[in-house]
């Protein structure tokens, strides 16, 4: 489990990371989401003691990270995949950590075979992986341990799709045994077909959080039918509340159960009953949005300036 | 897809145990030598060493081929080469962003310099004392060729001096690499420290009388090269003391603070 209690970072007058709390609880995935930029790494590296917080604290398992006798063996930890020597090979990398966590040699094997990287592969220097590759290392460098949580940066950058399915199961896996697992993207829906849970942050602070089905179904239901009036009407009759926009589609607050059993009664044909995901993905965008803007603003003015 | 066990439920994990000084110094250590450029510059060692005991034989006066002549020209291209050597263990952290990974293997970043120091020193004294013998075999083989006299003119005294001048020259390394983690910037510095700076205080000591009575208290290019050349007086290892702790004691403690602080990107 890893608690994060009021995590907060300032450089100067910025602040990066803005009084941030969560849980990632013991066997689930935890999605940290949010737009590049806005202090998913920093807290990352506050985790794990490379950033000493202005103020707040990180917990793994009621302990802080330096405190941990020997942290590779507790938590798992890949922030940069890229971040290892060109020259040293992918096996020679697995084996410093192997021997720094003092582990047996077999491992070493154990590890790139659970992650697919063959014998060549792993005689080549790094610095001729490609991200996939280099992505594959570190996890194998984050699971050779044995640790009973994980924390990823971007872990799914540069994996190909049935790559990002490889992860999904396997962290999948790793949950369901009780591992922890908190890992970040900007990309809404690696998050969505990997996390169990999401905290979402933007500029450094925390928009929402909370289960992902949660998050997904407070978004209500959107419905087509062959006749949209009678069912909005039908759906009026309930009480609920409902718009249909130009292209034909109703939406409203209700769940999809709900919709359909309205439908079913009323005698209206469905063509279309789903989720929205408009709240999730709506809150995001916007966060993404104002981010662009934002840079779009500053590089305006440097260039006026 | 494969048959590998992971099990990550252990909380109360009973066999997890600190990880001893030793194994960090270890690993340490094999980092310096498994890459191509650290293989090479350790290769460097070996390969100036064979070299300038070659060049000895072949172009030194037969007067001058004394074990103190081989010993010095072989430890010479050391004093420049092991520094490099302290600094790029150090600065790679950075340089080549490893330094994410180690110090979160081994959060207390002061046992990672430590055991980095103790591998550095490790390596310079086994260097030295392959460079004892090489010049040993150099003096035997040269004589024999030159059919002088053998003549062994290095005391264990003076052994060991020339061991302690070269260890302060590779820690002046490690200071820099502390201070400054940057690969390329801490190279330059180092020979700024080293090579420009010697000439810009042999000049002025030359044109400026107060500045030739201060220097061997001021320059530690100065008070260390002592150490090469024989035994001590008192002063001179008043010398030694003083500039060290000054250019060498001082920013190295600024340095530590520099990296147990400074965040790892």
């Amino acid at each position: 489990m890893i608690t994060i209690d009021s995590l907060s970072k300032k450089y100067g007058a910025s602040t990066v990371v803005d009084d941030v709390s969560f849980v990632a609880p013991a066997g689930r995935v935890t999605g940290f989401l949010g737009p590049n930029g806005a202090g998913k790494s920093t807290s990352m590296r506050m985790m794990v003691g490379l950033t000493s917080p202005t103020s707040g604290s990180a917990t793994i398992s009621g302990r802080r990270f330096a405190d941990l006798p020997n942290p590779g063996r507790e938590v798992g930890v890949m922030l940069d995949a890229s971040a290892q020597h060109a020259g040293r090979t992918g096996r020679e990398i697995l084996t410093i950590v192997q021997r720094m966590m003092g582990l047996p040699g077999s491992r070493v094997a154990e590890m790139l075979e659970l992650v697919s990287l063959t014998e060549t592969e792993a005689n080549r220097r790094v610095g001729k992986y490609s991200l996939g590759m280099r992505q594959r290392l570190g996890i194998a460098t984050a699971l050779i341990g044995d640790p009973a949580v994980l924390i990823l940066d971007e872990p799914a950058n540069g994996l190909d799709p049935a790559g990002i399915r490889w992860m999904r199961d396997l962290l999948r896996e790793y949950a369901d045994q009780g591992g922890t697992v908190l890992l970040s993207s900007h990309l809404l829906r690696e998050i969505e077909v990997i996390a169990d849970d999401i905290v979402m942050i933007g500029k450094g602070r925390i928009v929402c959080q909370g289960p992902k089905t949660e998050l997904l179904q407070s978004a209500g239901t959107v419905a087509r039918a062959a006749d949209i009036y009678a069912l909005k009407r039908a759906l009026d009759r309930t009480g609920l509340h409902t718009t249909v926009s130009d292209d034909g589609a109703l939406r409203t607050d209700a769940d999809p159960t709900r919709v359909g059993r309205v439908a079913h009664e009323a005698g209206v044909a469905l063509i279309e009953l789903r989720t929205a995901d408009g709240g999730l993905e709506e809150m995001f965008l916007q966060l993404t949005a104002d981010t662009q803007r934002e840079r779009a603003d500053t590089q305006r003015e440097r260039k006026a300036a | 897809m494969t048959a590998v066990v992971i099990d990550p439920v252990r909380e109360q994990r009973a066999d997890v145990h600190p990880v001893p000084l030793s194994r960090v110094i270890n690993v340490e250590l094999r980092k310096m030598f498994d890459t191509r450029s650290g293989f090479w510059l350790m290769a460097s060692i070996v390969i100036t060493a064979l070299l300038t005991t070659i060049g000895t034989i072949a172009f030194a006066p037969d007067a001058d081929l004394t074990y103190y002549t081989f010993a010095k020209a072989i430890g010479f291209p050391m004093t420049v080469v092991l520094p490099m050597i302290a600094i790029l263990s150090i600065t790679g952290e950075w340089s080549q962003r490893t330094g994410l990974t180690t110090f979160t293997l081994v959060p207390h970043r002061n046992r990672v310099i430590a055991a980095k120091a103790i591998s550095s020193v490790a390596v310079a004294i086994a260097s030295m004392l392959f460079a004892f013998v090489i010049g040993a075999i150099g003096n035997l083989v040269g004589t024999a060729i030159a059919g002088t006299d053998m003549v062994w003119d290095v005391s264990l005294a003076e052994g060991a001096n020339i061991v302690l001048g070269s260890l302060l020259c590779l820690l002046t390394g490690t200071m820099l690499g502390m201070l400054i983690r940057s690969s390329a910037g801490a190279l330059v510095t180092y020979f700024v420290y080293s090579l420009l700076l010697p000439t810009v205080a042999g000049i002025l000591a030359t044109s400026q009388q107060w500045f030739q009575d201060l220097r061997p208290w001021v320059d530690l290019n100065y008070a260390q090269a002592a150490l090469f050349e024989g035994t001590l007086t008192a002063e001179q290892w008043a010398n030694v003391a003083v500039t060290a702790s000054t250019w060498l004691v001082l920013p190295a403690i600024l340095g530590l603070r520099l990296v147990l602080k400074s965040e790892v990107k």
